[in-house]
């Protein structure tokens, strides 16, 4: 299984080298070519069964976030910074591995040391350091460089009957579901465009919106769901097990309206679910790759992901097969699909 | 350091920290207890509290000597299930409520369930300190409401899900090591005096709700009746965090404690087994009754001569407690070499 492997595979933004050799090696010979780019993208194609038909363009990103070193105290403990955003409350009591080597943990000082005023109040980053058991500064730098990444040690698992627990679901899954897509065979050409440092500000996809062409862009991502709590329903934004969620705006995007109408119209002829996501926050590559040339009409299609940017994501395994089944009937009816556009 | 002990011990916290045993529940870990003491003893046996005993005999006495670990942990209880099917909880035992978020956990429900600690986060225009309280925080099983009442009762025990991890330097990291370390310790005592002469017969105890005030060491000191006991736990050192509050480092040694309520001759004796044995070890002066199962076993039966050892523990009470396997292991052999040259009646232990 795709997502598995690269749940569990670590790629912190600028470090995503390990994902990107997975998604080739897994690749390579289902499509007609493939490149890496110089900033990291990785980039590959694979012609259609009809020579006349659209080109689509599939995105999802590899990076995750995580953590970064920047300093090795004098004893021995490591500084660090979060790559991409992370609640650092979220730190506190969880083991992190260094270059897929080093264990270390992020502990806190003890409630019996604590007076009752700092119970109370949040973590600082300055407050927090990680130990890897080092007694020295020496010892610590023989192990560990300034720079080194430190990424969650979360196994990815099928949790409660129809539910994935997992790290990097956002945008793992994203990239497992164009794996798959890649499987099979489509009168369109696809382009699939891995991008790097999505998290870091939609980097990877700036440099790939500099040349790309092609009729309709698909953005494959994982989005957050809050639907936790019954009496907070008006901030749930998506909820799991209701379908992949199509974005009408986000930070960086506003969505075209007909390809929203026709993206729902199509789920529902084809007795796919999908919801709206009730939501405007947060942005992803689709705001770089809409703009690329002349414009490339664009949607985004999220998986709803409970926990986003945490070390314990969870997605909805319906969703997941769901999202792969609405992008396959879009690129199945890809000429009727972009025939909203031409009617204007 | 002999690898064979390092191996013991490592293995042994492996093996115990990795299960669940919250205060009151400690029964789940018979059967690891039972395959980390019976090898090195003549009996091992269980009361109705659930304390275990692992009985080492003497070659010629009918006194006994209690060492005493607590075999339980901090965790959480299900106190209702809610209109999402989320469960709610209270703790057990004291736990910084900070360090539960997100934090994957079983729930020892009709069958062990997997869940996640979720939180409602707190209004954007509320203060930026203020941490998340625990009314805020839910347990996620994937299950609706309805499904969720068919698996899971208020009551039913939560524990984190953690697997101890080895770091640098023979430190080992996890939940549980309070005081799974503990356990470790009399795993290595009587492993080495094994191959130890000692007259006096040799009780390792595996103590109940320690966490929730002493429980088990109550019961488990007045059905023993020891001569002496000594209790080992895990005593706070020193982070970059409590610089100015913690003295004690870790692996620099086991920790001995001094004070009233430790018996002067038990820290003596302690005190020369290091020595003589050329063992590091840090002394912890505490000026009143310690939290730790020596608190009750001195004042047990007609008073009791009680000793204190330490394991030094990093970020006490969270799912990543730290220790060093070298403390462990010394802690081990300290106490074994303590126990082969105890005098021949111990009652002349005495306060003269």
């Amino acid at each position: 299984m795709f997502l598995k492997h690269l749940s569990e595979l670590n790629g912190i933004s600028g470090n995503e080298k390990a994902v990107r050799d997975y998604i080739i090696e897994n690749i390579n010979n289902k499509v007609d070519s493939y490149r890496v780019d110089k900033i990291g993208n990785l980039l590959a194609d694979k012609k259609g069964t009809n020579n006349s038909a659209p080109k689509v363009v599939l995105s999802a990103h590899m990076d995750e976030v995580g953590l970064f070193v920047t300093e090795v105290t004098s004893e021995g403990y490591l500084k660090f910074q979060t790559v991409g955003y992370i609640d650092v409350n979220i730190l506190v009591s969880k083991p992190i591995i260094i270059n897929n080597i080093i264990y270390g943990v992020i502990g806190s000082k003890a409630i019996h040391l604590q007076k009752p005023e700092e119970r109370k109040q949040n973590f600082l980053i300055e407050q927090l350091y990680i130990d890897i058991g080092a007694s020295t500064k020496e010892e610590a730098e023989q192990h560990v460089k300034l720079g080194d990444y430190a990424a969650f040690i979360t196994a990815f698992e099928t949790f409660s009957s129809g539910f994935y627990k997992g790290k990097a679901l956002d945008d793992r899954a994203g990239c497992a579901v164009i794996m798959e897509l890649l499987d099979k065979e489509f009168d369109c050409e696809l382009a699939a465009v891995f991008t790097v440092q999505e998290e870091l500000g939609l980097r990877g996809s700036k440099i790939i919106s500099n040349y790309l062409e092609a009729d309709l862009a698909i953005v494959i991502e994982a989005t957050s769901a809050m639907d936790i709590q019954e009496n907070d329903r008006e901030n749930w934004i998506v909820e799991l097990g209701q379908g992949p969620a199509c974005s009408l705006m986000d930070q960086a995007t506003i969505y075209k309206p007909e390809l929203i109408k026709k993206t729902v119209q199509l789920a529902e002829k084809n007795r796919i679910p999908v919801q709206l996501r009730q939501g405007t926050a947060a942005a992803n590559d689709a705001g770089n790759i809409h703009l690329s040339g002349a414009g490339i009409p664009t949607i985004t299609i999220s998986i709803p992901c409970r926990y986003i940017h945490s070390m314990s994501s969870v997605i909805n395994r319906t969703d997941y097969n769901n999202c792969l089944e609405l992008i396959s009937c879009i690129l199945n009816n890809i000429e009727e699909y972009l025939s909203v556009l031409e009617q204007g | 350091m002999t690898k064979h002990h390092q191996q013991l011990a490592q293995e042994t916290i492996h093996l115990l920290a990795n299960k669940p045993g919250i205060s009151g529940y400690e029964y789940r870990l018979f059967p690891a207890l039972e395959q980390s003491l019976k090898p090195f003893v003549d009996e091992i046996y269980t009361d109705s509290m659930d304390n275990c005993y692992a009985v080492k005999n003497g070659y010629a006495s009918d006194q006994t000597i209690m060492l005493a670990a607590h075999s339980d942990e901090i965790g959480l209880m299900v106190t209702h299930i809610d209109d999402r099917g989320f469960l709610h909880f209270s703790p057990i035992g004291g736990i910084d409520e900070r360090t539960l978020l997100y934090q994957e956990v079983t729930i020892h429900g009709r069958k062990d369930l997997q869940g996640i600690i979720s939180f409602l986060p707190n209004p954007v225009n509320d203060n930026k300190r203020k941490s998340v309280k625990l009314d805020k925080m839910a347990i996620d099983i994937g299950h609706t409401t309805k499904e969720a009442q068919q698996l899971v009762n208020p009551g039913d025990i939560v524990s984190i899900n953690r697997t101890t991890i080895d770091m640098l330097n023979q430190t080992i990291a996890g939940k549980a090591l309070d005081n799974r370390a503990g356990i470790a310790v009399l795993a290595v005592c009587l492993s080495e005096l094994n191959s130890m002469k000692h007259k006096h017969n040799v009780v390792a105890v595996t103590t109940v709700q320690e966490e929730v005030g002493t429980r088990g060491a109550q019961t488990s000191t007045e059905s023993l009746e020891p001569v002496i006991a000594v209790a080992v736990d895990v005593t706070h050192a020193q982070t970059i965090d409590a610089k100015n509050q913690v003295s004690v480092q870790l692996g620099k040694g086991p920790v001995v404690t001094i004070g009233p309520n430790i018996h002067p001759t038990m820290y003596s004796l302690l005190t020369t087994s290091a020595q003589d044995n050329n063992i590091p070890y840090q002394i912890q002066p505490i000026a009143g009754a310690t939290g730790t199962d020596a608190r009750i076993i001195q004042l047990s039966s007609y008073g009791i001569p009680t000793g204190l050892l330490s394991i030094p523990l990093r970020y006490m009470h969270t799912s990543v407690e730290t220790a060093s396997l070298k403390d462990v292991v010394n802690c081990g052999k300290l106490l074994a070499r303590f126990i082969a040259a105890l005098p021949e009646d111990l009652e002349d232990i005495s306060c003269s």
